[in-house]
């Protein structure tokens, strides 16, 4: 193999210092660099090499830790997985993630998605606790694959930046949170769903989506969250017919989880 | 000094100018005023039959006119593109689970596409078309 | 300053310090949990683990033989009384993570399934594709969710641990955001602060992995263990280090050097196996130090193929084809078209050796405590002397999970009957921290640049300290670390704000490295005999009269550290052959 191209890179960064400055403002920074590289290594170059005052998060460099999402060029990105030679010949515009609050630079302020999914219980909800002794749950691999689309969530919150009704409408749940609903609701081992429904089918929680689907066109982990509200607004119409207009009708999200604790004994 | 955050606010009446994908979302969600349109012009076609003959015949000839041929025609056009959005979306509201496998997306879209045909036939046949 | 007074506080809040939270809470709700992270914890580096976690569940399988290959993986440097409990509790921790939703692959029957891993005997490898730390990471970040006695302080960067009356009660710590000093009153402390892979160049590990709990325990006065052994994982993307998972080969990829010829026979772990065949513990799944040796073997004999980014060999695993490879290695089949422009189903893949893993570490005894009463560590920063001089693939994210719950007991136990805190006393300590922040931001005049100082780290680092090492390279890098340390004071800050101030971080995290560094060339230096990890050119074998010890580094401020020893434990497993041909009884 040949020697590695060098390409010029012109990056523009949003920069914003609460110390010493009222509004945000871009300024430039020109390398060059590997084609290869991500924007990720451009901003560490210019932050070892040009500007110690530039801060961004940052870890894996891999896709899998979520640190690293930013806007660039105007779409959510993870900044590790966004190669150089993809914006060759032109500047490349790099802001912190849209809807969020900024701390300083690239660096949001994320509280309000972390308060988010705490509120969606996202975690095993049973009635009755068999114990370790007694081995696993069983749960067979088309059980698993029923949800496991939905766990592969890394809340690197580029749903959030990209979902134009949570920026107007900061109540809503937002896309991962919800979908880490349904991922749980979805588990073979779970009899949460009815305590979730008290979150989720809310205005507040999916219906407040309107199906833009941007969530699903950014998500690097290709969890497809709009898939996910889609269907917990099935589900909690079909609660909401059997509870109204059926009579004697019951909750069905407790009608479904008793179903699937007797599943999987 | 400390911690200040910025916030930038969301322009209410003009964030879908900022991509391409909010534009498209708004063009669905624009057909839905044709839409809505066409339903009132039913109820008043409605209304007008129930009037008797006299107001029925002035009614259809009302529609021969080209601004209703016009109108009919991005009314159209406004239920075909919004069908279609639909369908395209139908997989992820209502996947197919078979054993480890889900019915590939194309399918299920393609599935609601031929159900849509077959329909539309079916109301064309009765409406005395064919 | 703020002063928090809690129970217990925990530093790091990935896998370990997540299941220490967890278990501290479920044994005594009304207990008070600080878990500090400078990371969110789904940030955290677990989530980069990819193949798997070892426990023995299938019939075939026993205890002794999981004993075994851990024993004789670590080249007979493990405690063999902490490996007895670790391979007992690894089912029951993989069991409890599964009730609490982690997404194990499975049988048909339903049942978890397993999958081989490199210099294992058994199938004993609990996966989640090849995402497992990444399901585990965030299965416990969800489960914590659930239980209020934690309370999370994210993005808080753990400076001191406050000891006073000859134990550990509390730590100070910065509040990223605001810049604003903390310290932390508690009855216990569990580090759970992960490696310092960082120290190298050429890394998996995420930018956070700079051994700063390591190093806060170090300077506290726990002694770091056996820090001369730093894993090279034989399979690393050649230009980011990206890691690609053992189980690449666990699944039947092979190595081929640049005449697509397999090559592991050539160095002890021969008879070749059929391509597409793994067996077990042979070939592509001998143990990592050893497969990492034989590349860079390979590579001496110019058997490698050359690419912009050095010398590599080639991992093949078109054979497993796409659908295999889909459903058992998406991860990695992603991570190669997009760092590298490879398509492993329609390619072989260029990899070389990278640094992986710290088997070393704060020096714990099978209860995850530190000779400091009240300091307890768990998880990859500490050396509870399971791995011993080559960690077997699989056996860390379970030792996250058995040494975060055993800390967690053994913090609980710890507190009882404790004497009141001398409250002026730990003050004072924490104003100590205050100094020596202020001395960073009102430094000036100074020459130094952080990011040169870095480079040069990591340059000894790979060029001294690396897969194979001499008496020279070693005294070398010892003086050239010393004088690292000895230059560090004069590195000035360029920002001087208050706010997320990453440049601050960058330069306390570059203190941590250059103190783990030291310990580890140090150790490496005094260790003449080759074992496991650690390879000398001008000591080739192994030294069991005078090496079958643990290497203890003690931190001596700026001079350069001490050294002693202290004996591995030995119950039933004397020290024998490490035997990794397939043709073996």
């Amino acid at each position: 193999m040949t020697q590695l191209k060098q390409i010029r890179v012109q990056l523009e960064v949003l920069r914003y210092n609460p110390d010493t400055d009222t509004e945000a403002h871009f300024q430039h920074y020109d390398l060059t660099c590997p084609e290869e590289w991500v924007v990720l290594d451009a901003l560490n170059k210019v932050k070892a090499d040009i500007d110690p005052t530039l801060n961004f998060r940052w870890s894996c460099h891999m896709a899998v830790c979520g640190s690293c999402g930013m806007m660039i060029n105007g779409e959510p990105k993870l900044s590790c997985h966004s190669f150089v030679r993809d914006y060759e010949g032109t500047v490349i515009r790099v802001e912190p993630l849209a809807h969020f609050p900024i701390e300083r630079d690239l660096v949001t302020a994320p509280d309000d998605f972390m308060e988010k999914l705490k509120r969606v219980k996202p975690y095993i909800i049973r009635k009755d606790k068999k114990p370790i002794s007694e081995g696993e749950y069983k749960q067979t691999p088309a059980q698993l694959m029923k949800f496991r689309q939905y766990s592969m969530c890394i809340n690197c919150m580029l749903c959030y930046a990209a979902c134009p009704e949570y920026g107007l409408t900061p109540d809503f749940i937002g896309p991962a949170a919800l979908t880490m609903a349904h991922r749980y609701n979805q588990d073979s081992r779970d009899c949460g769903r009815a305590e979730r429904q008290e979150v989720v089918a809310t205005h507040e929680g999916v219906w407040e989506c309107t199906f833009v689907g941007a969530c699903s066109e950014v998500c690097p982990a290709h969890v497809d969250p709009a898939s996910a509200l889609q269907q917990m607004k099935i589900t909690s119409s079909i609660d909401w017919i059997v509870e109204h207009l059926i009579p004697g009708g019951k909750s069905a999200g407790d009608t479904v989880s008793r179903e699937k604790a007797g599943d999987i004994k | 000094m400390s911690r200040n955050p910025l916030v930038r606010p969301v322009p209410p009446t003009s964030w879908f100018f900022r991509h391409p994908r909010y534009l498209r979302y708004m063009s669905r969600e624009i057909t839905c005023i044709f839409i809505g349109a066409y339903c009132v012009l039913l109820v008043v076609g409605l209304q007008r039959l129930a009037a008797g003959p006299v107001a029925w015949e002035s009614f259809l000839l009302g529609l021969r006119s080209a601004d209703s041929i016009v109108f009919h025609i991005l009314a159209l056009a406004a239920a075909v593109y919004h069908a279609a959005t639909w369908f395209n979306a139908t997989h992820k509201a209502m996947p197919v689970q078979i054993g480890e496998d889900f019915v590939p997306p194309n399918v299920i879209s393609g599935a609601h596409y031929v159900v849509w045909v077959v329909l539309s036939v079916a109301v064309l046949f009765l409406a005395g078309v064919f | 300053m703020d002063t928090i007074s809690t129970d217990v506080v925990i530093i790091g809040a990935g896998g370990a310090g997540l299941r220490a939270a967890i278990a501290l809470a479920e044994t005594d709700p009304t207990l008070r949990i600080a878990l500090i992270s400078k990371v969110y914890p789904m940030r955290s580096h677990t989530c980069a683990a990819e193949g798997g976690a070892a426990g023995v569940i299938k019939s075939d399988d026993s205890f002794d033989l999981h004993f075994d290959d851990t024993v004789g993986g670590g080249d007979w440097l493990s405690d063999q009384d902490c490996v007895e409990y670790f391979i007992h509790e690894a089912p029951k921790e993989l069991l409890q993570l599964e009730h609490w939703g982690c997404p194990w692959n499975r049988e048909a029957d339903g049942s978890v399934a397993v999958r081989p891993f490199g210099g294992m005997k058994k199938k004993r490898t609990w996966f989640a594709a090849d995402k497992s730390g990444f399901h585990i990471l965030h299965t416990l970040f969800q489960t914590s969710l659930q239980f209020p006695s934690i309370i999370r302080y994210d993005e808080y960067y753990a400076l001191d641990l406050l000891v006073d009356d000859g134990r550990c009660q509390g730590v100070t710590a910065l509040e990223m955001r605001s810049g604003e000093l903390r310290q932390f009153h508690a009855k216990s402390v569990i580090i759970a602060g992960g490696g310092a892979g960082r120290m190298f160049p050429f890394s998996t590990n995420g930018a956070i992995k700079t051994g700063d709990g390591m190093a806060m325990a170090y300077r506290a006065g726990a002694p770091l263990k056996d820090m001369e052994f730093v894993q090279y994982h034989p399979t690393g993307l050649p230009n980011t280090g990206s890691l690609l998972t053992e189980a690449c080969r666990g699944e039947g990829g092979i190595l081929v050097n640049k005449n697509g010829r397999r090559f592991l026979q050539d160095y002890g772990m021969g008879p070749e196996t059929p391509v597409g065949k793994p067996q077990l513990k042979t070939m592509e799944l001998g143990p990592r130090d050893r497969v990492s040796q034989s590349i860079w073997h390979e590579i001496q004999k110019g058997n490698a193929v050359s690419t912009p980014w050095g010398e590599c060999v080639l991992l093949d695993m078109r054979h497993l084809g796409e659908k295999y490879i889909d459903e058992r290695l998406p991860l990695v089949r992603e991570l190669c078209a997009s760092y590298l422009q490879v398509d492993i189903v329609k390619d072989p893949v260029p990899i070389r050796p990278v640094v992986h893993y710290m088997m070393g570490g704060i020096s714990t005894n099978t209860k995850a405590a530190t000779p400091i009463p009240g300091l307890f560590a768990a998880g990859e920063c500490a050396c509870v002397s399971l791995n011993g001089a080559n960690r077997l693939g699989s056996n860390s994210l379970v030792e996250l999970l058995v040494f975060g719950r055993r800390a967690a007991l053994s913090a609980i136990e710890h507190m009882q009957g404790l004497p009141a805190a001398n409250t002026a006393a730990l003050n004072a300590r924490a104003e100590q921290t205050q100094v020596r922040i202020r001395e960073l931001f009102s430094r000036t005049g100074g020459t130094e640049s952080m990011s040169g100082l870095r480079k040069e780290m990591m340059d000894t680092m790979e060029k001294n300290a690396g897969i194979y090492r001499t008496e020279e390279g070693l005294q070398e890098g010892v003086s050239k670390i010393h004088e690292l340390r000895q230059r560090y004071g004069k590195v000035i800050l360029t920002d001087k704000s208050n706010v997320f101030n990453t440049d601050l971080f960058q330069m306390l995290e570059l203190g941590s490295m250059l103190d783990c560094a030291e310990a580890v060339i140090v150790g490496a230096l005094a260790r003449k005999e080759s074992r496991g990890a650690h390879q000398r050119l001008d000591y080739v074998d192994r030294d069991d009269k005078k090496f079958l010890c643990h290497t203890m580094v003690h931190y001596q401020g700026l001079d350069v550290p001490r050294v002693d020893y202290l004996d591995v434990v030995i119950t039933k497993s004397p020290p024998g052959v490490r035997d990794y041909s397939g043709d073996h009884k």
